[in-house]
C-alpha cells in the first residue's frame, strides 16, 4: 500500500467521531452460484470491542470475514470500516489484517520476516522496522526466535507469530479466522487467554470466527450467533446464554431442556401432560398458542421447594469431577439435569430412583417452539 | 518364520539390491568402459590399444571447442525459453485449471505419445522454406526475400525448446500446486499487491520447481543432436552430432568417448555453479 494512504487512512481514523464503529455491514448479502452463504445481514461493530460470529460450519461467519478482509465481494450491500465504503477496495488498501486458519505464515521467511513483511510493503525500514518487529514478538513471548523458520516452531508458537505479523501493522481491526482450531484443548485455552489479554493490551478491534462457544463466550466481549447467513441473536455472552431468543441460540450456546406446552394465562405454561409450570415474568410477551420454556441443566434442582416442580426418573448419570450429570425423564421428555459436587458425603442418585425437578420460574426463558426442528 | 522376519536388518539392503545392480550394469560399467576407451588410440582397421591417450582429449577441445561452446549455448537459451513459456502456463493450470486440471496437463505431455524422431521431422515441415511460417514472416517482412529458418540457429533452438517443454512444465506445475492459496491471500492482507505476493511469496516458493525443470530441461538438451540435424545446418551443429558421427560414421571411439566426458565435465560444471547460485536446498526442494 502505497505511504501516503495510509496516513490518509490514520488521518480519517483519527478524524472520525468516537461513536463510529470500526464495521459496519449494510444490509450485505453473498451468493456463491446460487447458494446464498450470507443473507442481507446488517452489524455494527464498535471500536475496541472483540467481537465473535459463533456458528456451526457453513453458517455464513468465515465468508462474512473474508468480505470485511476483501478476499470475497458482497453479492448486495455495502461494507463500512469506519466511515469509509470499502466495497471494491483489494485486501492489500483495506486496513484490517488477518490471523488465518492454519497460520498461513510464509515457510521461505525467517520468523522476523514474516512479522515484518506489512511493515516493509508500508515502507518503514531500518532501525524502526527492527525495533517495531522485536518490540511485538516480544509483546507474543518470543523474543529471541527472529532467526528461525515457521517449521521450526511448535503450533502455539506458530499461532502467535501470526497474531504478531497482523498486529504489527496496528490496523484498525484484526479478524480472526478459526485462529485455534488447530491446537490441542489444553494450549487452546492458554491461548484463549492469552488472546484475551492481548486484545486487552492492545485495544485494536478483534473479530474472531468461531464454531466453539465456549471459545467464544470466554474471549468475546459481544457474540453474533449466525445461523444459515443470518444473525440468530446478538449479545453479551451471559445475554444469550441466559436469555436466549431462539431455540437454536438455546441449543447452540450449552446444554438446553426446553419443555413443550401452550401458554395458559400471564407468566403459565400447560406442558404437553397437563402441569402447568410458571415462567419468568413478562417472558410470554409476544408469545401465543405453542411455546417451549427452557431451563438451563444447573437451574434446575432436585427434590427442593420451589414453585416448578416435574416428577421423573432417573435414566442415566455422568459424574464428570466438578458436577455430576443426570439425565431423567419426565412425561414431557428427557431432561438434563446438572448438580454441583460441592459437599462431600452427598449421596448421588442412581439409575431408577425417582425424584422431583424443581426451579424457579425466573430461571426459564421461553421460545418459539417450530425452530427447534432446525 | 520367514527369512524376512528373521533377517530384518537385511531387508533394506534388498530392497536397494535391484536398482543398485541395475545402475551397476547399465550405468557404472558402461561408464568405465567409455573411460577405458577415451584413452586408447588406434582404428577400426587395425584395433584400439590402450595406450594413455590424453590427445583424445586435448585434440577434441582444440578441434571442436565451437561445438561445445554451442551446446552449452543453444541449451541455456533453450531452457530459458523453455522456462518463460512453461511457467505462466503452469501457473494457469496450477491456480486456475479448478477441475480441468488433469486434462490440461494430458495436453502438456501429449506430443510425447508421438515419437521425438517424428515430431522433430514435423518441425521441419513446419519451418521448412516454402511453409506457412516463413511466408508469413516474409511478407511482414521480417524475413527477408531469401530468408529461411530451416538451417539457422533460430530453428535448432526453437526445436530443441520444443521438444524440452514437458520436462520444465511439469516440474513447475508440481512445485506451484503445492502452495497453499492461503500464502497469497496472507500476502495481500499484508498489504502487497498481486505483484508483490508474485514475487515475495509464490516466486520463492515455486523455486525448487524452477531448478528441477531447468536442469531437466539443461542437461539432455546440452547432449543432444537430433534437433540440430534436422533442423540446423553445417554451421550449427552442437557437440552431439560430433560424438555421433565420431561413433557411428567415422568409428573414431577414442575421440568420441573422450568428447562424451568432456561434455560430461562441462554439464556438471555449469549445474554446480548454478546450485551455488540458487542455494543447494532448492535443488532437495527443503526450502518449502
Amino acid at each position: 500500500m502505497a505511504v501516503e494512504e495510509r496516513i490518509q487512512q490514520s488521518l480519517e481514523r483519527a478524524a472520525e467521531p468516537s461513536g463510529t464503529p470500526d464495521v459496519r455491514l449494510d444490509r450485505v448479502t453473498k451468493k456463491f452460484d446460487d447458494v446464498v452463504a450470507v443473507d442481507d445481514l446488517s452489524l455494527e461493530i464498535p471500536r475496541g470491542s472483540f467481537f465473535a460470529l459463533l456458528g456451526p460450519s457453513g453458517c455464513g461467519k468465515t465468508t462474512t470475514l473474508r468480505m470485511i478482509g476483501g478476499f470475497e465481494e458482497p453479492t448486495a450491500g455495502a461494507i463500512y470500516l469506519g466511515e469509509r465504503e470499502v466495497s471494491g477496495t483489494p485486501p492489500y488498501k483495506r486496513d484490517v489484517n488477518t490471523v488465518f486458519q492454519s497460520y498461513a505464515l510464509f515457510p521461505h521467511l525467517s520468523i522476523f520476516e514474516n512479522v515484518a513483511f506489512g511493515l516493509r510493503r508500508k515502507g518503514t525500514r531500518g532501525g524502526i522496522l527492527k525495533g517495531k518487529v522485536e518490540e511485538m514478538l516480544d509483546l507474543v513471548q518470543l523474543s529471541g526466535y527472529g532467526k528461525r523458520k515457521p517449521r521450526q516452531l511448535s503450533g502455539g508458537q506458530q499461532q502467535r507469530v501470526a497474531l504478531a505479523r497482523a498486529l504489527v501493522n496496528s490496523p484498525r481491526v484484526l479478524l480472526l479466522d478459526e485462529p485455534l482450531g488447530a491446537l490441542d484443548l489444553k494450549l487452546r485455552k492458554e491461548m484463549q487467554l492469552f488472546i484475551k489479554r492481548l486484545q486487552h493490551d492492545v485495544g485494536i478491534t478483534f473479530i474472531h470466527v468461531t464454531h466453539d462457544q465456549e471459545e467464544a463466550m470466554t474471549m468475546a466481549d459481544r457474540i453474533a450467533v449466525m445461523n444459515q447467513g443470518r444473525i440468530e441473536q446478538l449479545g453479551t455472552p451471559d445475554e444469550l446464554y441466559e436469555l436466549p431468543q431462539t431455540a437454536f441460540v438455546a441449543g447452540f450456546l450449552g446444554i438446553s431442556n426446553l419443555l413443550r406446552g401452550t401458554v395458559a394465562g400471564p407468566d403459565a405454561v400447560r406442558l404437553g401432560d397437563g402441569t402447568t409450570i410458571r415462567v419468568r415474568t413478562g417472558s410470554l410477551a409476544g408469545h401465543t398458542g405453542d411455546v417451549a420454556v427452557g431451563i438451563r441443566p444447573e437451574k434446575i434442582r432436585p427434590d427442593e421447594q420451589d414453585p416448578n416442580a416435574l416428577p421423573g426418573v432417573v435414566r442415566e448419570r455422568a459424574y464428570i469431577g466438578v458436577s455430576t450429570q443426570y439425565i431423567v425423564e419426565t412425561r414431557n421428555g428427557n431432561v438434563t439435569v446438572v448438580v454441583l459436587n460441592d459437599r462431600s458425603g452427598t449421596v448421588p442418585h442412581s439409575p431408577g430412583d425417582h425424584l422431583t425437578l424443581s426451579w424457579d420460574p425466573e430461571a426459564t426463558f421461553v421460545v418459539d417452539p417450530m425452530e427447534e426442528a432446525e | 518364520m520367514s527369512y524376512f522376519h528373521r533377517h530384518r536388518e537385511l531387508t533394506p539392503y534388498l530392497l536397494l539390491a535391484p536398482g543398485v545392480l541395475f545402475l551397476a550394469v547399465f550405468f557404472v560399467v558402461p561408464l568405465g568402459f567409455l573411460a577405458y576407451q577415451s584413452l586408447e588410440s588406434g582404428n577400426i582397421d587395425f584395433g584400439y590399444a590402450f595406450t594413455w591417450s590424453w590427445s583424445n582429449y586435448w585434440h577434441a577441445l582444440r578441434d571442436y571447442r565451437a561445438q561445445f561452446v554451442r551446446s552449452l549455448e543453444y541449451a541455456g537459451i533453450a531452457t530459458l525459453l523453455a522456462l518463460l513459456i512453461s511457467y505462466p502456463v503452469a501457473y494457469w493450470i496450477a491456480f486456475r485449471g479448478g477441475r480441468w486440471k488433469n486434462l490440461l496437463l494430458l495436453f502438456i505431455v501429449a506430443p510425447f505419445f508421438v515419437t521425438y524422431l517424428i515430431r522433430t521431422l514435423a518441425w521441419e515441415t513446419i519451418l521448412s522454406d516454402n511453409g506457412f511460417v516463413v511466408n508469413t514472416l516474409q511478407s511482414l517482412h521480417v524475413l527477408g526475400p531469401s530468408g529461411r529458418l530451416l538451417a539457422t540457429s533460430t530453428a535448432v533452438v526453437t526445436g530443441i525448446t520444443y521438444n524440452f517443454l514437458p520436462f520444465m512444465a511439469l516440474p513447475l506445475y508440481v512445485s506451484l500446486e503445492q502452495i497453499d492459496g492461503r500464502l497469497i491471500e496472507a500476502a495481500e492482507d499484508l498489504y502487497a499487491s498481486k505483484l508483490h505476493a508474485f514475487l515475495r511469496v509464490t516466486l520463492p516458493l515455486s523455486l525448487p520447481g524452477v531448478v528441477a525443470g531447468t536442469l531437466l530441461t539443461f542437461i539432455p538438451a546440452a547432449g543432444d543432436f537430433i534437433n540440430a540435424q534436422l533442423l540446423g545446418g553445417p554451421d550449427n551443429h552442437m557437440i552431439g552430432n560430433v560424438i555421433q558421427s565420431k561413433f557411428l560414421e567415422l568409428t573414431d571411439y577414442p575421440a568420441a568417448a573422450a568428447m562424451s566426458f568432456i561434455l560430461m565435465a562441462a554439464i556438471l560444471v555449469a549445474v554446480f555453479v548454478y546450485a551455488r547460485l540458487v542455494g543447494t536446498e532448492q535443488l532437495t526442494g527443503t526450502a518449502v
